[in-house]
């Protein structure tokens, strides 16, 4: 497509200034950054290197997030709670915030109930995996995507 | 001090499982974010909350920069006893802030 604009034109100049802003931006280093992988070994280090099992697990967070400033997020777990049969601890990871890690708990039979809740921040729409370990040393897993149309001011 | 809301009830029954929620006023500064200068803030985030029951461990959690400013945490215990709920918030740059509520269970 041909620009309606000659070479010569004045414009062309704040353009090609814009141009090459634009350029710099993109070589600037890129700041860190949890990845896919980032959130597997994070949670391998969780889980002492087990592989979580899907399913027992819920984590309550809006799938549609206006402000990723503040996102309200709830985790739960079915489980009596008793000496025998508790949870010891509960762990939310996150894809694409600068650090996979969000935050961990650690629970007992003295808990009641297995249940937390937070507000986290969230750098842009991505996926979730909370993660708890329970007694007998098994571990459960569950994930949620989320879309955040205001991302957290982490890359300012 | 840090301006602390929490929410413990007061009274009770024995065995029954309560909800307690807090918040603490703090920025958790996370450590990427440049500021109006430019340069990057350093990080100023609480790391660990605990909470001790008559002296005894029942809830800690650890927290990194992806927890939102003025940390706010909910969780559950067992009333089984009347005793003193205290919790404490410890962070970076040497924060530590306890504020302790009284329980009664009958």
């Amino acid at each position: 497509m041909s620009s309606p604009i000659s070479p010569r034109s004045p414009i062309e100049l704040p353009r090609r200034a814009a141009l090459g802003g634009l350029l710099a931006v993109a070589l600037l280093p890129a700041p860190a950054r949890a990845t896919p992988d980032g959130m597997a070994a994070a949670i391998a280090r969780f889980t002492g290197g087990a592989t979580p099992e899907p399913g027992g697990i819920t984590l309550d967070i809006p799938p549609l997030v206006e402000n990723g400033n503040a996102v309200p997020v709830t985790l739960a777990v079915e489980s009596p709670m008793t000496e025998a049969d508790h949870v010891r601890a509960i762990a939310l990871f996150n894809e694409r915030n600068p650090l996979p890690q969000v935050l961990e708990a650690r629970l007992g039979p003295w808990s009641g109930a297995a249940r937390i809740g937070a507000r986290i921040r969230l750098a842009t729409s991505q996926r979730l995996v909370a993660v708890a370990a329970l007694s007998n040393g098994r571990f459960v897993m569950t994930e949620q995507q989320v879309v955040v149309t205001l991302a957290a001011c982490i890359e300012g | 001090m840090a301006q602390v809301l929490l929410r413990v009830p007061s009274l009770a029954r024995r065995g029954e499982v309560i909800e307690i929620r807090t918040l603490i006023q703090h920025p958790m500064e996370t450590g990427f974010r440049p500021g109006a200068d430019g340069t990057v803030q350093p990080r100023d985030i609480i790391r660990r909350f605990t909470c001790l029951y008559d002296n005894r461990p029942v809830f800690e959690a650890a927290l990194h920069p992806a927890v939102a400013a003025n940390p706010y945490l909910t969780f559950t215990i067992r009333a089984d006893q009347s005793g003193v709920l205290a919790f404490t918030w410890e962070g970076d740059n040497g924060f530590r802030q306890t504020e302790t509520r009284a329980i009664t269970v009958t």
